[in-house]
């Protein structure tokens, strides 16, 4: 079963993710790709406590993850991938790793820098431009807080700016 | 003999959860002022909401409930509070454990929230017994 999310959330592991899509998607693995949580076991298990005992969790810098990419979505598990960040996400694809796939902006909160496109992502110039360099990496990208939400798309994210 | 200081709480929680469980508790215990302050995560980043609660956790002891085990207001909640002895966070809050830890706040920490968890426990019964499938459920004891 190929990875059934791929998600840009800044709160990684969370109830949206393992309530709210975990009811839809029913999945069996999270792979969190983060430099920071890959290196540091506490913060890890602080992450994975109260998780149902059927998703089991997986810890990954970006190179691991590329490394691995493909046997995650060969594998019959059901992953959900989160990133905490656009630009890990697009670390991630470059190269069209991730070619085909939809990439689900989740959450990116209010920052200095940052404008409002959605009540849940807030970007800055940078990252509208990261977004937009994700795009060119043969995925298709939106904005969705909860499977039942409306879908935003990328131009709605990019061109957003009041 | 210095006095011990009593336990204050902080609930962490999405929407506006918190704000209501504190409501609550007032109505049904009273709450004394600085006895339970609240947090929702609502638009903040997690770097927001570790600022926020950090800027309420003064020197302990505390307890700081949060509503979901896993998630963004337990992980922060913990990793903020890694290492403190001066506090502790229990998840999964419900009214009977909030009420419970308002009228006995003067408990030593550890022995506090081990009683808390036990009356959270206690407080989720079925009627219908699940279990048993019959009409005698929602016994805290079960008959003799």
């Amino acid at each position: 079963m190929p990875v059934v999310l791929y998600r840009v959330d800044e709160r990684l592991i969370h109830g949206q993710v393992v309530v709210g899509w975990g009811a839809v998607l029913h999945p069996t693995r999270i792979i969190v790709v983060d430099e920071e949580l890959a290196a540091s076991p506490w913060e890890q298990e602080l992450y994975v406590m109260g998780l149902p005992a059927e998703i089991h969790t997986i810890f990954a810098t970006v190179a691991e993850a590329r490394a691995r990419i493909e046997d995650w979505r060969a594998s019959p598990e059901r992953s959900i991938l989160l990133t905490r960040d656009i630009a890990t996400m697009l670390r991630l694809a470059e190269g069209h790793t991730l070619a085909g796939e939809e990439i689900n902006i989740g959450g990116i909160h209010h920052a200095p820098g940052r404008h409002a496109v959605l009540p849940y992502v807030f970007l800055s110039p940078v990252e509208t431009g990261e977004l937009r360099r994700l795009a060119e990496q043969d995925v298709r990208v939106g904005a969705r807080d909860l499977p039942a939400s409306r879908r935003f798309s990328l131009e709605h994210l990019v061109g957003g700016r009041r | 003999m210095s006095e011990r200081p009593v336990v204050r709480g902080l609930l962490v929680a999405h929407g506006t959860f918190a704000e209501g469980m504190a409501d609550a508790v007032a109505r049904i215990a009273g709450l004394e002022p600085g006895a339970l302050s609240t947090l929702s995560n609502t638009g903040l980043s997690p770097e927001a909401l570790a600022r926020e609660i950090a800027a309420v956790l003064d020197d302990g002891p505390w307890i700081v409930f949060t509503d979901m085990p896993v998630g963004s207001c337990a992980f922060t909640a913990r990793r903020l509070c890694h290492g403190r002895r001066d506090v502790a966070v229990v998840t999964g809050v419900n009214l009977p454990m909030l009420l419970d830890f308002v009228v006995n706040r003067s408990m030593p920490l550890r022995e506090l929230t081990s009683r808390l968890v036990e009356k959270g426990h206690q407080a989720i019964l079925c009627s219908p017994d699940a279990e048993k499938g019959t009409e005698d459920a929602g016994r805290a004891v079960p008959r003799g």
